[in-house]
């Protein structure tokens, strides 16, 4: 069995919202103690609607907010960032991209200084180095090494978002948190987006939580898949599993409510309509 | 004979940087009853040439058709005014982002009233009991409650439902729909395209539904126009486009779809696909 | 073609050449030139400040020489007027075109400074209040509410008459007076930027609290800053005039160009052209300014850009 890179114990996330004027003071639950464990290489899927608690749980995994309560280990080492200050070291094992690559990119930062920062902030890597392994990495994530002096918004949402995967890469993490990572990519560049993520798992190891409300996407990618519902994980295990035995009746729906694009579902429904 | 013809339709956008052609002669026909999907990706000018049918381009676009002509009606001879008294009524739309396409400002009720008053001159009470039966139609519970209530106070696919609501208002022959579940949750979707479908069929409109996700095409459509940067790629019924694609980018695309992957990568189809490199050119 | 050779065809451009900011400033200049009023206006401007760096060639006198022969003489064109005193004399003899030459000097060099030190001071306490909001923001922005709720020009009065008069004086006034403005500007710009995603990226990547404040959010809240630093510089130069009219400003014999308003006022009835030229002067200038402080906020705020 391979080592477990992340594991997660009954992780809780509560916003509190101080009462106004005319409103009582309330907390939301927006995480409901959720477990899981992702073994290295290995991809996890978070599925679920919007205002699930997937991006919340997102950013608790990516240690930028501290959770409420439960543990979190990331290799082994139990990390509450609400207690104790991170060290680069944690810092640069778990990395994120986000869902819009519109937004994820400093307009005013060339790319090179983009690629460049993690190391420039983190490690003591002399800046020829750092250049020379931003280049590297350009290269990686199949872009060119003139792409280095260009501002974000001289490239198209795929290649953006190809530059959002080679950044979190600079650093070697060992977890990247990929969030809605295609969903604002055209179906031609998702594809080319989810090979590259594919290549990247096979060649560094990479082990990846991959959050998404695209089922076909995730059935394509996934290992094991947890779908939340209101904050809980109504549904965990092996990709196989749950796509071809779903117990929860949240699950069902889901799946019944993904639209098919296959001959058989058309014919199906053109019948219907015929008989209609 | 077909309600909306198009023939050899051009959009040229003026910008900083020259003319830019975002519809490229493209040609459709949607007959009654019929339900026509337009299928593209970003940019495929398929938002733009429904926008340029229903006048609501900025003034910096030029359009110009060899035919375009509505239930018999040749739109480009029409004035301003006259144009206006079919959109809207005999022609409607309703867009991707619900929350922004109702006005924060004025309650649900009020702005469905608004297109009755301004389409159907019908009196107050009228108006409201009109109200009352097309949010039922569209399937909002409590609808006598709903009509006071504003745009924020309700979910992102009621906020769509209140949009087709006021959509066929005035019973349209014609509802174009872009992209109308783009920016709602699978299960929302699911329950959106139903009561479109379910409109469809009851009133007998034609629809044009401009969509990028094939899944929905395969739900909902009749047939099919798949386009790319401005040109038709390939007509075909939903049927036969799917079984059997004509043009190699409809190939791409479909083999692009996650659930149709063999093995463990991705197909992409060269040729097309290089474009996003030059779709940087574009946006910069 | 294949997928990832294909980039090659649409750019050219070697690697150390920086293609983007010149496309930049092209179009920055093409929104900015379809506004023909602050094209205008920047021309004056550059127009002020080569006659302000080069006041010793242009200027026909001194500006403090007193022409004992020549009191009050009219412009040239009226029944009276010297040619050797363009734009007439004043009371006491001095060339009135030499004086507002060296005006210019005067004038710019408060807009600079004045809006110089309300910016960085009003940047400095924008972003820290923006960025950590909660009680540090609270009382900032309070301050800021109080020195906002007085006139200014009241305002700037009476810290002149704390520090006493004078030309320095009068600027540091007029710059804490503006101040409140580009704090507010700032940290509404800081507030919205902050939550953005490629700040959380910056901070996933380890940026510390600094480098976040002033390397990833300041340079994406400068438009706005731009144009209000435009539009403070033209109200600065009104402003310094006005203190310089009610004799808190820049002193006598400074030929500074609200100053020169307020030594003639008596003689306003007699000889027009002692008040109205430098009124005049103060006019196109903060005109010339203010309408190419539109044309930026054209070409550079993004709510404003049209697509």
């Amino acid at each position: 069995m391979n080592p477990v890179v992340l594991e997660a114990k009954n992780i809780v996330r509560d916003y509190h919202l101080s009462g106004g004027l005319f409103n009582k003071a309330r907390t939301v639950h927006a995480v409901k103690g959720v477990s899981f464990s992702v073994e290295k290489g290995k991809t996890l899927a978070i599925v679920g609607e919007s205002g699930c608690g997937k991006s919340t749980l997102a950013r608790i995994i990516t240690l930028i907010d501290p959770a409420t309560s439960g543990d979190l280990l990331i290799d082994g080492n139990k990390i509450d960032i609400g207690k104790t200050a991170l060290t680069p070291e944690m810092r640069r094992k778990v990395q994120i991209v986000f869902q819009n690559p519109y937004g994820s990119l400093n307009p005013r930062q060339k790319i090179g200084d983009v690629l460049g920062e993690p190391l420039l902030i983190n490690t003591g890597v002399p800046a020829d180095e750092r250049r020379e392994r931003a280049m590297q990495m350009l290269l990686k994530v199949g872009l060119e090494e003139k792409h280095y002096n260009r501002y974000p918004h001289m490239f198209s949402g795929g290649q953006r978002q190809r530059i959002a995967i080679a950044r979190a890469l600079m650093l070697n993490p060992s977890l990247l948190v990929l969030d809605e990572p295609v969903s604002a990519l055209d179906l031609s560049v998702q594809a080319q987006v989810l090979n590259l993520l594919a290549d990247l798992q096979d060649e560094f190891q990479l082990t990846y939580v991959f959050i998404s409300h695209d089922l076909s996407v995730v059935r394509y990618i996934a290992d094991e898949v947890m779908v939340m519902y209101y904050g809980e994980a109504v549904e965990y295990g092996p990709r196989d599993t749950v796509f071809s035995d779903p117990q929860h009746s949240y699950t069902k729906t889901l799946f019944a409510a993904t639209p098919r694009a296959d001959v058989a579902s058309i014919k199906a429904r053109l019948e219907k309509k015929k008989a209609a | 004979m077909a309600l909306l013809e198009i023939e050899n339709l051009v959009v040229e956008f003026q910008t900083a940087s020259g003319p830019f052609r975002a519809v490229d002669g493209v040609s459709l026909k949607v007959h009654e009853r019929e339900v026509l999907a337009i299928v593209g990706e970003s940019g495929s000018g398929k938002s733009v040439s429904m926008l340029a049918v229903m006048g609501l381009l900025p003034w910096t676009a030029k359009v110009t058709a060899d035919t375009m002509t509505f239930n018999g009606r040749d739109l480009l001879k029409l004035s301003h005014s006259e144009r206006r008294k079919i959109v809207g009524k005999d022609m409607a739309m309703i867009f991707q982002e619900p929350m922004a396409s109702l006005n924060p400002c004025f309650t649900v009720g009020f702005q469905i009233e608004e297109v009755l008053r301004i389409h159907l001159n019908m009196d107050r009470a009228k108006r409201r009991a009109r109200a009352i039966e097309l949010l039922q139609l569209v399937g909002i519970p409590d609808p006598r409650d709903r009509l006071g209530h504003y745009p924020h106070q309700m979910s992102g696919g009621q906020c769509q439902r209140v949009m087709i609501a006021i959509a066929i208002a005035c019973n349209p022959k014609l509802l174009i729909a872009d992209e109308p579940t783009t920016a709602l949750d699978v299960t929302i979707q699911k329950q959106i395209l139903d009561l479109l479908m379910k409109l469809q069929a009851e009133h007998g409109m034609g629809l044009i539904m401009i969509t990028h996700n094939m899944g929905v095409v395969a739900e909902t459509a009749d047939r099919v126009i798949v386009q790319y940067k401005g040109r038709k790629m390939e007509e075909a019924d939903v049927l036969s486009l799917f079984e059997s694609p004509k043009s190699n980018y409809t190939k791409a695309l479909l083999s692009a779809l996650p659930e149709n992957a063999v093995g463990d990568r991705l197909p992409t189809i060269a040729g097309f696909m290089a474009d996003e490199a030059a779709a940087a050119g574009v946006a910069s | 073609m294949a997928g990832t050779s294909a980039p090659s065809t649409e750019f050219t451009g070697s690697v150390s050449v920086d293609p983007s900011r010149r496309a930049r400033f092209a179009e920055f200049w093409y929104y900015f030139s379809e506004n023909r009023g602050a094209v205008i206006g920047f021309w004056f401007f550059v127009f002020l400040v080569l006659v302000a760096i080069f006041a010793p060639l242009i200027a026909p006198h001194a500006p403090n020489a007193q022409y004992r022969d020549a009191v009050l003489v009219p412009p040239f064109w009226q029944e009276g007027g010297r040619v050797s005193y363009l734009l007439g004399t004043d009371p006491v003899g001095r060339d009135i075109l030499s004086r507002l030459i060296y005006g210019t000097r005067y004038s710019l060099f408060i807009g600079v400074i004045v809006t110089t030190i309300a910016l960085v001071g009003g940047i400095f306490i924008g972003v820290i209040a923006g960025y950590f909001r909660g009680w540090v923001d609270i009382v900032i922005m309070r301050l800021m509410d109080i020195i906002l709720a007085f006139p200014s020009l009241l305002l700037a009065l009476v810290l002149v008459a704390v520090l006493g008069p004078g030309l320095t004086n009068a600027m540091i006034a007029i710059a804490l007076v503006f101040q409140p403005h580009f704090v507010r500007l700032t940290r509404a710009a800081v507030m919205s930027e902050k939550s953005r995603d490629y700040v959380v990226g910056a901070k996933v990547a380890g940026a510390g609290h600094l480098r976040l404040m002033f390397r990833t959010i300041l340079p994406n809240c400068m438009a706005p800053l731009i144009v209000q630093a435009t539009l403070s510089f033209s109200n600065a130069i009104l402003d310094a005039a006005a203190l310089g009219f009610l004799g808190m400003g820049a002193q006598p014999p400074t030929p500074e160009w609200g100053t020169m308003l307020a030594e003639a006022r008596e003689f306003i009835l007699r000889a027009w052209w002692v008040v109205t030229l430098p009124g005049l002067a103060i006019l196109i200038t903060v005109l010339a300014i203010n309408l190419m402080g539109d044309g930026l906020r054209d070409a550079l705020d993004p709510k404003l850009k049209r697509s």
